[in-house]
């Protein structure tokens, strides 16, 4: 991610000690985003990236149930606002964006991408980025919002 | 539609890493069972890449359509119906499939099915294969576990052709975890052969994993015994010990194991089946077999497994599948050539 530069950046930096923090901060996020949104989820295996989603979801008021997308890559689900749920666990770094079929959905919808650090080209300038790693305690979500409207979203979320 | 004991079916399959075509005889005997593998392709680019997956799946299609026929010794002229994998899957390489039977269908005029590819897995322990073990005999209501990649899924079957979704994962599919856990473990990949082979060695008893119970349903999850896993990781340097590793993917596999075993029979239970199938990639670990048909046994039930060649991805089962799809909803000739592939389809609820 590019240097932070002020207006057009903004850090949420969230403990949860449980999935359903994760998912509880996911559902917040997700009631606050508008079409157009490009969510890049990092974070080791078993981390929640998909427990986040499912939160995510639940905010959009998205249909369908979440669950991993790593063997399908991608599940659209209709909602307030839909969602592209999509998984680059499998593509190995191999592919880029447009084989995800995410580029002709990302501005009618919410993308969320896990393993979005094992894409092969540029993620779009506009978007936010959740690392979420392990800490003694539970897990530690850092949210970044880069760009005017992720950086809003992420603004918005601060408590 | 009128279908006999001696009609022909050919089925193509090209939902994922398989591309595939086989002629089956009255839904049960298999004539010819062609599968060409995508599998060494993906690890040589080190993942997947949709495009180039449909790019062979459109290289190979004709190809191994025409090997299934002849290896079956027989022409189109022989068959009564055409069968084809409509969903779930990758969406191109679905396409590829799809495209290719209407094609058959249209330069041929037989009927064409489309074949949702969980009720593929589900028919494939009715098969019976050259050399293979006894199919289940067809007792209704039964009880299917499809275990896979990308599934984990029970289903009641009330008759060949009428399947109801019971039961699904909430997170990952347990050949997903199996996968995931053989990437933690550094066993290499397809992890789920990879886990069994070092689960050999290994206590089943050694790690104290979570088998977590979601009470309502019929419900698997498995994202929180991959949570597990990476936990005990991080406390210990399994590096320094093969035993140790032996000892986790035992474990590992022991705790997916029960799990399956565990919402399989109660279901099975629930919906008083006769009898309980297993089918999908999963179905090929050996562990799985045993236990299943201990747990099944001790409730006066038997549990059938397709032989290995038939737990992954193949069209003999599609064609079986197409069967007796084609008996209880005959296709229509006019909606034919306007099928669609669903790359999310489910089972009817």
């Amino acid at each position: 991610m590019a240097a932070p530069n002020g207006a057009d950046y903004a850090e949420l930096v969230v403990d949860a000690a449980s999935p359903e923090e994760t998912m509880a901060l996911g559902r917040r996020l997700g009631e606050l985003l508008c079409p157009g949104t490009f969510i890049a989820l990092i974070g080791p295996l078993g981390a929640g990236k998909t427990t986040f989603v499912q939160g995510l979801a639940d905010g959009l008021c998205a249909q369908g149930a979440i669950t991993s997308p790593t063997f399908v890559l991608m599940r659209l689900h209709q909602g307030r606002v839909p969602l592209a749920h999509a998984d680059a666990y499998r593509l190995g770094g191999a592919a880029d964006l447009a084989e995800l079929g995410i580029e002709e959905l990302a501005d009618e919808c919410v993308v969320a991408l896990e393993w979005a650090d094992t894409i092969s080209d540029t993620l779009p300038e506009d978007r936010i980025e959740l690392r979420i790693e392990y800490t003694e305690e539970g897990r530690r979500l850092d949210i970044r919002g880069q760009g005017p409207a992720s950086s809003n979203a992420v603004r918005a979320l601060q408590p | 539609m009128q279908l006999s004991d001696t009609d022909l079916v050919l089925g193509i399959e090209s939902s994922c890493d398989e591309t595939a075509a086989a002629i089956v005889r009255g839904g049960r005997e298999i004539l010819s069972n062609i599968v060409a593998s995508q599998e060494e392709m993906h690890a040589h680019f080190g993942g997947i890449v949709p495009e180039v997956a449909s790019r062979r799946h459109a290289e190979l299609i004709t190809v191994v359509v025409e090997s299934a026929l002849r290896d079956a010794f027989v022409g189109w002229r022989d068959l009564a119906l055409l069968a084809v994998t409509r969903g779930p899957g990758l969406v191109g390489s679905l396409l590829v499939g799809v495209s290719a039977a209407k094609g058959y269908a249209l330069a041929t005029g037989l009927p064409l099915v489309g074949v949702n590819h969980l009720a593929g897995h589900i028919t494939s322990s009715f098969l019976l294969a050259a050399g293979g073990t006894e199919p289940a005999p067809r007792e209704f209501p039964a009880l299917a576990l499809v275990a896979s990649g990308g599934h984990s899924d029970l289903a009641l079957i009330e008759d060949l052709g009428r399947y109801r979704r019971v039961g699904w994962t909430r997170d990952d599919a347990a050949g997903e975890a199996l996968d995931k856990a053989a990437r933690l473990l550094g066993l290499g990949y397809p992890g789920g052969p990879a886990i069994e082979r070092a689960a050999a060695d290994g206590d089943p008893h050694a790690v104290d994993l979570p088998r977590p119970d979601t009470k309502d349903g019929f419900e698997f999850s498995f994202a929180g015994l991959k949570t597990a896993l990476v936990r005990i990781l991080k406390n210990n340097d399994v590096q320094q010990s093969t035993h140790f590793t032996a000892d986790l993917a035992a474990s590992f596999q022991e705790a997916v194991v029960d799990c399956l075993v565990r919402e399989t029979v109660e279901a099975a239970l629930h919906f008083r089946a006769r009898q309980i199938v297993i089918a999908g990639g999963v179905a090929a670990n050996r562990r799985l077999r045993e236990s299943m048909a201990t747990a099944a046994g001790r409730h006066g039930l038997s549990a059938y497994f397709p032989p290995m060649s038939l737990c992954t991805d193949n069209a003999a089962m599609v064609a079986a599948a197409g069967y007796f799809e084609a008996a209880k909803h005959p296709p229509d000739p006019q909606q034919m050539l306007s099928m669609k592939v669903d790359a999310a389809l489910e089972l009817p609820a």
